[in-house]
């Protein structure tokens, strides 16, 4: 939206943009919005009719950021929280956002819209002022009015008939978290009752006059190449139309063709990809779940670490397995592209649709339904790219839903990683050398948070066998995997308690110490009593802006590994909505339990085994242990996101606690796929 | 080998009948259709009926996600014939809250927050009324056994166990 036209859609009122210094000093950033200042990161808008609007191109994937994103308008604003209406995630109304991830929603967009929401009501005080010709400091403005001696009034009273706009940088101050009367309380999820009525549209949900549906032939293996096709047969189907387009840039695996079926409703498209006769030249041999970690080190680029005397770690793939698999809606009109899709970057996503069809931006428009979750997994715009094709050849809006077979197949995966670590501890439990090596998994929490003279720690880059990418958290749960096992076998190695050990080695960060003591004070670690099989584990680590420690106890019965009981302590600054921190905790350690245990993709010849539910296990209720979380509220830090660094704590505690249990030391992600060494018959 | 806890209704699932279908009994209304008798329930209810709150998770009734109660029971749509279901009386979530009043489970998931991007919540309310339909106060492992066929990525299970209990408490068999 050119600024100009701001009002012109939304009428009159007060509107509030805020520049982004930080944004601003990164520059142009390659041109993505021109028709935005590319500093404005944030804006707000208070109608003549008193309504609060505010926008963000931030997305709601399960995160619960429309909720937190909506307290602090209304803590700013001073007004219900049920009068705030959120955009998210709308190319066409939205700032231009570079992608939500990184838990970057709570320290960069919550400071914002704060001073956003701040800025308008200090507008609305002058109004006030003015309209009464009244004393600024006699001015209160509560509940969504502001009120002087006998004077109230609507904040759309005050900008009746007046059309004002202010930027403002950011360092417009806040509401301090100790004043905080919305912001950090448990805030009740927005568009809750949506959910639970079936009323809310997800991507999926999404329909068009005149739609059709949409599906891919893809290759029967990565790397394959079309060799000949016939559609014939397909063509000839009622409804049906077939499209053959070759991608720009082709996507990792897939190759550049893209053949594909419009048809009237799913099962037809179904049939008729069916009867596509595609040949295929097969791909060159490929690496396997089995021996890729010999293949990360063999293919590491520049120095490959010695590995003498060096322990290894191994970490498997694991799919994101978001409930909602991709999906997209695309709708053409007089050579402009409208597109429905759930996706943690629209912004991203019309990038690359702009590339694909060589469209400007204005003549591309994204929106983002919020979604049936994504951990990560939800960057690429793939499904909008298919549904685009489609849309684009058949001249009818075109839905592409992919499967749980695609989205387990042809999205991306966490990285799989080899890592080597080293060390020695003193006898006095200083740590005297230490030594890490991540291959492909990646840097996050690459360096110990721990005190260590002459640390060395490098990531080396490798080749993938399979398209991956980010997940939550990424590389960090595998690094405080090794790093918090290892730790554990250095306190053991002199003879130390775990905890001491930490405490001893954490004395530079006084916020680790905090969770460590924390979770274990909660938990009883002290009084910890282990039995043959039935032991107690923790581990403690940062990212993201947020310290986590966890203490687990489990039982192990014939190798199965049944996690009992969990104790997290979490701290990443002013708590901004306790209740929804705690379900982002215990999500976290539910989902973390799976990578932990037996979540792994396999593959070999570059086709995917595990690409059903029947194939690939995620946690269920049975897998779940009592879980309690410990909030250590800062009202004195920044808020920081925690959508992703509480799922850190689990693999390491759970591995630490098998050790203790049975005196095995297990090194690899997931540790009882199938039991301890295989031993179990089941662990469902 | 891991063990997974559904187990598909045959009856249900390969009950094909050569005609079409005409009319189903959906939240207390015949509804006009014309659907092959061989299409999924959860096609027909999402794209013909436009019954979007049942939602499409694996295709293979391991997520449950797409549960819709049939004569009061729960079955998983996406793999239940529409040609099983005609004449049998189905409900799903539109119709748990037929009057804008929100049944007591409903009010449960919200009240204990069970849910985060709430994709896998109609089918874990549907499937929980059934639970306390045949088991009005179930103990915490009665829960996890008879919902553990429902998949919550974002793992809110401690919190659904919550609700359900809390229902349980209010009647929320209703």
């Amino acid at each position: 939206m050119r600024r100009r036209d701001f009002f012109a859609a939304f009428g009159g009122g007060i509107a509030v943009l805020l520049v982004d210094d930080a944004r601003a000093q990164q520059g142009g950033r390659g041109g993505m919005n021109r028709q935005m200042p590319q500093d404005v990161g944030a804006w707000l808008h208070i109608g003549e009719d008193g309504v609060v609007t505010a926008y963000t191109g931030k997305v709601e994937v399960g995160q619960n950021s429309r909720t937190s994103l909506t307290a602090a308008v209304a803590e700013e604003l001073r007004v219900p929280v049920a009068s705030v209406r959120f955009i998210m995630g709308d190319t066409a109304l939205t700032p231009f956002d570079g992608g939500t991830s990184g838990s970057q929603t709570t320290p960069m967009m919550w400071p914002q819209i704060r001073r956003a929401a701040a800025t308008a009501r200090e507008m609305l005080l002058d109004l006030a002022a003015q309209k009464w010709n009244a004393d600024r400091a006699s001015i209160s403005i509560a509940n969504g009015k502001a009120a002087s001696g006998s004077h109230t009034a609507g904040f759309g009273e005050l900008t009746q008939g007046q059309k004002i706009v202010k930027t403002i940088s950011a360092n417009v101050p806040l509401t301090p978290a100790t004043e905080w009367k919305v912001a950090g309380t448990s805030v009740p999820k927005i568009a809750g009752r949506e959910m639970v009525t079936g009323a809310h549209k997800y991507p999926s949900d999404t329909k068009r006059p005149n739609m059709l549906h949409g599906k891919i032939l893809y290759p029967p293996q990565f790397g394959a190449k079309l060799a000949s096709l016939d559609q014939s047969a397909a063509e000839a189907m009622a409804g049906v139309k077939v499209v053959h387009e070759v991608l720009a840039s082709p996507r990792a695996g897939f190759g550049g063709d893209v053949v594909g079926v419009a048809a009237p409703d799913a099962e037809t498209a179904s049939k008729a990809v069916a009867a596509l006769r595609a040949e295929w030249t097969p791909a060159a041999a490929q690496p396997s779940s089995s021996d890729v970690y010999a293949y990360f080190k063999q293919n590491a680029e520049g120095e490959a670490a010695p590995g003498a005397g060096l322990i290894t770690y191994t970490i498997a793939y694991i799919a994101h397995v978001p409930l909602e698999p991709r999906a997209a809606v695309a709708e053409w009109n007089n050579g402009k592209l409208t597109v429905w899709t759930g996706t943690q970057s629209p912004f991203g996503v019309r990038r690359e649709l702009m590339a694909h069809f060589q469209l400007p931006e204005e003549s591309v428009h994204v929106m983002m339904p919020d979604t049936g979750s994504g951990y990560g997994g939800k960057h690429q715009g793939d499904a909008a790219i298919e549904a685009a094709i489609l849309a684009k050849a058949a001249g009818r809006p075109v839905q592409r839903n992919w499967t749980r077979e695609e989205e387990m197949t042809w999205a991306y995966f966490r990285p799989g990683a080899l890592i080597e670590v080293g060390g020695k501890a003193n006898p006095d439990g200083a740590i005297a050398a230490w030594e890490f090596h991540n291959y492909n998994g990646g840097a996050s929490a690459l360096r110990t948070p721990y005190h260590v003279p002459n640390a060395r720690e490098q990531f080396h880059q490798t080749k993938s066998p399979l398209r991956q990418g980010s997940y939550r958290c990424l590389a960090a749960t595998a690094n405080n995997f090794a790093r918090e096992c290892y730790m554990d076998d250095l306190a053991h190695s002199i003879g130390m308690d775990p905890l001491a050990f930490r405490l001893k080695n954490a004395s530079n960060d006084d916020r680790l110490r905090a969770v460590m003591e924390a979770a274990t004070e909660r938990f009883g670690w002290a009084n910890r009593k282990k039995t043959p099989n039935h032991g107690f584990g923790m581990a403690a680590g940062f990212e993201k802006g947020g310290h986590v420690a966890t203490c687990v106890e489990i039982g192990v019965t014939n190798g199965a590994v049944k996690v009992l009981r969990v104790v997290e302590a979490f701290e990443c600054g002013a708590v901004v909505n306790p209740e929804q921190l705690r379900n982002q905790v215990e999500g976290a350690i539910a989902m973390g339990l799976g990578g932990a245990l037996f979540e792994r993709v396999e593959f070999a010849g570059g086709k995917i085994a595990s690409n059903r539910l029947s194939r690939y296990r995620v946690p269920r209720f049975a897998d779940m242990p009592a879980i309690e979380s410990v909030l250590l509220d800062r009202k004195d830090l920044t808020s920081a996101g925690a959508g992703e660094c509480p799922i850190i704590g689990i693999a390491p505690a759970v591995g630490n606690a098998i050790f203790d249990a049975t005196g095995q030391r297990v090194r690899s992600l997931p540790m009882a796929p199938q039991g301890l060494g295989g031993s179990a018959s089941g662990t469902g | 080998m891991p063990v997974f806890p559904f187990q598909c209704n045959d009856s249900l699932r390969h009950n094909r009948s050569m005609a079409n279908i005409r009319e189903l009994d959906v939240n207390g209304t015949r509804r006009r259709i014309d659907a092959d008798a061989g299409r999924t329930l959860l096609s027909v209810l999402r794209e013909d009926l436009d019954l979007t709150g049942t939602k499409y998770g694996c295709g293979e009734g391991q997520c449950a996600a797409c549960t819709v109660l049939i004569d009061g029971q729960p079955v998983r749509s996406c793999v239940t014939m529409v040609g099983a279901v005609a004449g049998k009386r189905i409900v799903t979530i539109e119709g748990l809250a037929p009057e804008g009043k929100l049944h007591a489970m409903q009010e449960a998931f919200l009240e204990a927050d069970a849910m985060q991007c709430g994709y896998c919540t109609a089918g874990m309310i549907l499937g929980a009324v059934a639970l306390l339909r045949s088991n009005p106060n179930p103990s915490d492992a009665e829960i996890v056994s008879g919902m553990n066929g429902h998949i919550c990525r974002c793992g809110t299970y401690p919190r659904i166990v919550r609700a359900i209990h809390a229902a349980a408490g209010k009647g929320g068999r209703a």
